[in-house]
């Protein structure tokens, strides 16, 4: 145990410094992420330009350092909406039952019956090319698994004796609600919510990749790959800085999220990131 | 699987798919670009507001929404899904011309992942808490966390630009085409196929009948290669049977970065392009495939596993 707490610690520490690189990018970046100098274009990387620069002159370490803040806004956003909308609809589904139940649940069937991905691609398409679109597609694909998670652990409660006594006691259904159910459904959905960050992440990224996100006005990892391919053959510092900067945040905040399971879910150490996957995590857009 | 739980799927199958027929078809209703400006778009020579205005009549674009929708469901079950704005094609035509390169793609990389991940997974779970374990867990761990388009980048770079050993632009058919998609796409999904190879092992390693063939004197090769893979392998099924639904659905990102002609990079350019058309029709193959995909791995399941056909 204490071993998991070292290494959560540790994860943290690394997570909180690129959320620093993110904070304090003015102070980190070398140059001004949005300068375009022409006589600087398509450099390699060199003492001046550490990662090189783009095909307008911007220098790309500076770029890549201020991306993180586009990358950990947009991700924490999704993560967040997704969290609202799948734990609400979770919560309500479960503890009201009936009609509501019903209606709720057919709809997460049919979420679940059909590749989320691909839908979120045409969402996210139909609905024009931003990040906040990205963000509201792909959110109405994958709330489903929170909210089966948040029903489950609600169903769980429903019937207890402090739950029946507060009822009995007058309580109204919304205190019932705030006091009793959303407590006890959270640990479970912060473990799933930090573990699924590095995956957002991915798959925001992915979507700025397609263009379907991130546009030009914003300096964001997966849009910078996106602009870097058609420059592979003159400039791949174009194409690996940035998709490296995604990575290694992928892993730091999957790491995390890993050792935060371990720590706060001790029946699921043993077969850590061994349980079936929810069927969203299984495919690959 | 009985015939009444097969036709009870079935019938979910069309309820699902009117949904989101449904849901599709409101979303470009709603959607806030004109198809019959983004037709002419395309052209690059926007004709008069009258002209266009009689060819949203034409269209039936200004009709009202119920109407709309149903001759467009009645369309769809005629197997016909309109016709494109931006190339003038049929919608099921273009659809049926990705299908082929779709299939070979899914089948190439489900196979490549497949030699990826069960050995890895296998040797894993056997030396559990060796080095053995910890190189492959963390190797699941980079399979994970890499961004598949940035694999895709890396593999085009070194191994089709540096070193020349395959093509770049995968437009044509063959295995050599292919085989980059296929193996960025495969890479991706190694890493938690192998989780699950190694999970699924490690429990069937526990199991009672392993002490038993363990006392009657079996050879632990025996052991493993006739009792514990195949009842490993069976759970896997189920995730198979997601993965090549979603696969076969396109792989939008893979097939971008390759130039490679399948499912994905259609609605991707037909996304772009605003032809509402064919990503309606999209969205709906992919629905049915990988419904039908799931259902026949259900029925395969109860086929494969002993203890559930008695059970029916």
């Amino acid at each position: 145990m204490a071993r998991n707490k070292k290494l959560f610690l540790f994860y943290a520490a690394l997570a909180l410094g690129i959320v620093a690189a993110a904070v304090f990018a003015p102070f980190i970046a070398t140059h001004n992420p949005q300068q375009a100098v022409l006589t600087d274009a398509g450099q390699s990387p060199s003492a001046e330009h550490w990662f090189g620069t783009d095909r307008m002159g911007r220098d790309l370490f500076s770029r890549v350092i201020y991306g993180a803040r586009t990358s950990l806004a947009s991700t924490l956003a999704l993560v967040v909406c997704i969290f609202t909308v799948g734990t609400g609809l979770g919560v309500v589904s479960g503890y009201a039952g009936g009609l509501a139940d019903e209606v709720i649940m057919r709809i997460s069937d049919m979420m679940v019956s059909f590749p989320g991905m691909a839908l979120a691609i045409a969402m996210a398409g139909i609905m024009g090319p931003s990040i906040t679109n990205a963000v509201i597609a792909i959110t109405m694909v994958s709330w489903t698994k929170y909210a089966r998670l948040a029903r489950s652990l609600v169903l769980k409660i429903k019937h207890e004796d402090y739950v029946l006594a507060a009822r009995i006691s007058g309580c109204r259904t919304r205190h019932i609600l705030w006091r009793y159910m959303f407590p006890s459904v959270l640990p479970t959905l912060v473990i799933t919510a930090a573990t699924d960050m590095g995956g957002m992440m991915l798959e925001l990224a992915a979507f700025s990749f397609l263009g379907l996100g991130a546009q030009s006005t914003s300096i964001e990892w997966g849009y910078m790959l996106n602009q870097g391919r058609a420059f592979m053959q003159s400039a791949p510092w174009l194409m690996i800085f940035p998709g490296l900067a995604i990575f290694v945040t992928v892993v730091v905040f999957n790491l995390l999220g890993d050792s935060l399971r371990d720590i706060l879910d001790p029946r699921d150490a043993h077969n850590a990131g061994q349980l079936l996957p929810i069927k969203q995590e299984v495919v690959e857009a | 699987m009985r015939k009444r739980q097969i036709c009870k799927r079935l019938l979910q199958i069309v309820i699902v798919l009117v949904g989101i027929s449904f849901l599709s078809f409101l979303l470009i209703y709603l959607a806030p670009g004109d198809p019959v400006r983004a037709m002419f778009a395309i052209s690059g020579s926007i004709p008069s507001e009258e002209i266009m205005a009689d060819i949203r009549e034409n269209l039936g674009l200004n009709r009202p929404f119920p109407a709309q929708y149903g001759s467009w469901l009645l369309n769809c079950l005629k197997g016909d899904f309109g016709v494109s704005y931006t190339s003038g094609q049929p919608v099921t035509q273009m659809l049926a011309a990705r299908v082929a390169p779709t299939i070979q793609l899914t089948l190439l990389s489900l196979a490549i992942m497949m030699v990826m991940s069960i050995p890895l997974g296998v040797l894993s779970a056997l030396y559990q808490n060796r080095p053995v374990d910890y190189i492959v867990r963390g190797a699941t761990f980079f399979s994970i966390s890499m961004p598949n388009f940035w694999v895709g980048l890396l593999l085009l770079y070194f191994v089709a630009l540096k070193l020349g050993w395959l093509p770049v632009v995968s437009t044509g058919m063959g295995l050599r085409k292919m085989l980059l998609p296929a193996i960025t796409l495969g890479f991706a999904m190694a890493g938690k196929y192998a989780r699950q190879v190694r999970a699924a092992v490690l429990e069937e390693l526990n199991q009672d009948y392993v002490s038993g063939a363990r006392a009657r004197g079996l050879t632990e090769s025996v052991i493993l290669w006739r009792h514990v893979i195949p009842n490993a392998m069976l759970p896997l099924i189920t995730l198979l049977g997601l993965s090549l639904g979603s696969l076969l659905g396109g792989t939008a990102v893979v097939e971008v970065i390759f130039s490679y002609p399948a499912l994905g990079s259609l609605a991707i350019s037909a996304i772009t392009s605003m032809d509402y058309p064919v990503i309606q029709g999209f969205v709906l193959w992919i629905s049915l495939i990988y419904m039908i995909v799931n259902l026949a791995v259900d029925i395969s399941y109860n086929l494969l596993d002993p203890r559930l056909r008695k059970g029916a």
